[in-house]
């Protein structure tokens, strides 16, 4: 069953149209990556779905309710995250100045339990040491790699539903971007947490994914399984340098 | 001399508690707001409307002025908060400004035969100073307890991280909005409430006592003293108030012209921007885990 639906979605910056009646959908338990150039609309369809950004047109679904309509968009950010879409924007946005711990415990901000909240922290620092190590570090003090982990720890301390990860490769070295998505692979296994995910590295994207959404100026241009997409001729000429 | 230090300590006072509800919003929130002054002017008018017409006691004023400051905070936060950064920093002058023009157009003169103050059957006298010394450090205290507890609290904590990131604030499912509503309508009660000592130590109020300049002395006072730290304003207080009656302390107005003051204030700022933008003191960190501690307990924040 699909967890999130995205029906004929259109989204405009002024005079400039970012999407057109994109559609798709994110099956529960599934990893499904979006790739695209830069440009081509993968971030604000990200923004979309969580409300950060008003839709022209279209409807987004999550677990079977509109959560975004053109128009009259009912529901604002934080109400999108409570019903369990946990969002790690683009470029991480830590909270620099507070401790990783703290980041934590702001990840856990709609939690009232405070068991429940000091359980999942330790999972976290469990799942990822360095994060344990520097529990009591500034963000700020952290590299790149640290920090895109912590905004993904952070992000999964409501223990969300749907984890939507906007690149969370950028600017980080290929290895560190393998290890990040090795961890996403994991969660995906061990708790099947379903994940969507937009990513400029497309090869890694689309070798963890079940399944893959190719965007090409705002628009949706193929779709299929990440398997089959990596050995799309026109994929593997776009994407991946072949 | 001595009549000058009380002055300075009564000001520095009524600025103190202006210092703590601009702290809330600036320090706690970061929006930078400038019409501190507005609601400093909203609680002095409350007031002496509502002792001088109505005839209700000092006491029953003081949570008026918070109140109807706090709801004209509303009305101009929840159009204005939309903004954010300079924006925000001049619709906020506008409106400052707006305040003060609609009081001076009502009556230029303002209003002035107060009656005075009582407690317990004392009548506080504009003469006796140490009275009203007493009353309004008593009052610093209290908000800065107040606000110490909510900085340290669920809503200090989401103000905290609103300030820090809004996307990141959002995406944790913390309603930006209404926490910065919460913020600035706090911030503009207890100005408001700054406003009601005011007029209770003056027994006058005049629009001419709610410029521009005293937002930008209420700023400065915050980034002075140190923004987000409740201890720190309070101290930023006192400096901008003895900075400001300097001249008369030391018997010097003839040698330092009036426009000095505004001189250094400027100055103050742009050396504080370069050199200490935490302010004197500097940011006091939230400790939400730990918020349960005596509010006195002494500072063992591990170094980073």
């Amino acid at each position: 069953m699909a967890l999130l639906r995205i029906e004929d979605i259109s989204v405009s910056y002024g005079n400039i149209r970012a999407l057109s009646d994109v559609s798709m959908s994110v099956d529960e338990g599934d990893i499904v990556a979006l790739i695209g150039a830069n440009g081509a609309g993968k971030s604000t369809l990200m923004s979309a779905i969580v409300g950060l950004v008003p839709l022209q047109s279209g409807t987004v679904e999550y677990d079977g309710q509109a959560i975004c309509q053109s128009k009259h968009q009912k529901l604002t950010t934080d109400l999108i995250v409570k019903k369990g879409i946990a969002l790690v924007p683009e470029g991480r946005h830590v909270f620099a100045d507070m401790t990783v711990e703290e980041n934590l415990d702001m990840g856990a901000f709609m939690v009232r339990d405070s068991a429940l909240i000091a359980r999942k922290k330790e999972e976290m620092y469990d799942f990822f040491p360095i994060l344990g190590a520097r529990r009591k570090q500034k963000t700020r003090s952290l590299s790149g790699g640290e920090q895109q982990m912590m905004a993904i720890a952070r992000a999964l301390m409501s223990s969300p539903r749907l984890l939507l990860l906007d690149e969370p490769g950028l600017g980080l070295a290929p290895l560190v971007v393998q290890d990040i998505f090795s961890k996403i692979r994991i969660i995906n296994e061990e708790s099947r947490l379903t994940v969507f995910l937009v990513e400029q590295n497309a090869r890694l994207a689309l070798k963890s994914s079940d399944y893959g959404y190719v965007l090409e100026n705002g628009r949706i241009v193929l779709q299929d399984t990440g398997e089959n997409l990596l050995s799309n001729e026109s994929v593997q000429k776009a994407y991946l340098g072949a | 001399m001595l009549n000058f230090f009380q002055l300075i300590l009564i000001y520095a006072g009524v600025y103190a508690i202006m210092a703590i509800g601009q702290n809330c919003i600036t320090g706690y929130t970061g929006m930078l707001s400038l019409c501190h002054a507005g609601f400093f002017c909203i609680g002095s008018y409350a007031t002496a409307i509502m002792c001088k017409i109505f005839g209700l006691s000092f006491w029953l004023s003081l949570p008026a002025a918070a109140i109807v400051s706090g709801i004209i905070g509303f009305l101009i936060g929840v159009p204005t908060l939309r903004l954010k950064g300079d924006y925000l920093c001049i619709a906020t002058l506008g409106l400052g400004e707006i305040i003060r023009n609609v009081a001076t157009n009502l009556n230029p003169v303002g209003i002035s035969q107060i009656p005075r103050a009582e407690l317990f059957g004392y009548v506080f006298m504009s003469r006796n100073k140490w009275a009203f010394i007493i009353l309004i450090w008593a009052f610093v205290l209290i908000f800065y307890l107040l606000f110490q507890r909510l900085l340290h609290s669920r809503i200090g904590r989401a103000m905290t991280a609103v300030r820090e990131d809004e996307v990141a604030a959002a995406s944790n499912g913390i309603d930006v909005t209404k926490y910065k509503i919460v913020s600035f309508v706090l911030g503009a009660a207890v100005g408001g409430i700054a406003g009601c000592f005011q007029t209770a130590y003056t027994l006058t109020v005049s629009p001419a006592s709610y410029t521009f300049m005293v937002s930008v002395m209420v700023l400065c006072t915050v980034v002075l003293g140190g923004m987000g730290n409740g201890k720190a304003v309070i101290l930023g207080a006192v400096i901008i108030q003895f900075i400001s009656y300097f001249p008369q302390l030391t018997g010097l107005t003839n040698v330092i012209p009036a426009q000095a003051k505004q001189m250094i204030f400027g100055l103050i700022l742009v050396v504080m921007m370069v050199w200490r933008p935490q302010g004197i003191l500097g940011r006091d960190r939230f400790r939400y885990g730990s918020a349960r501690r005596p509010l006195f307990a002494k500072k063992k924040e591990a170094g980073v």
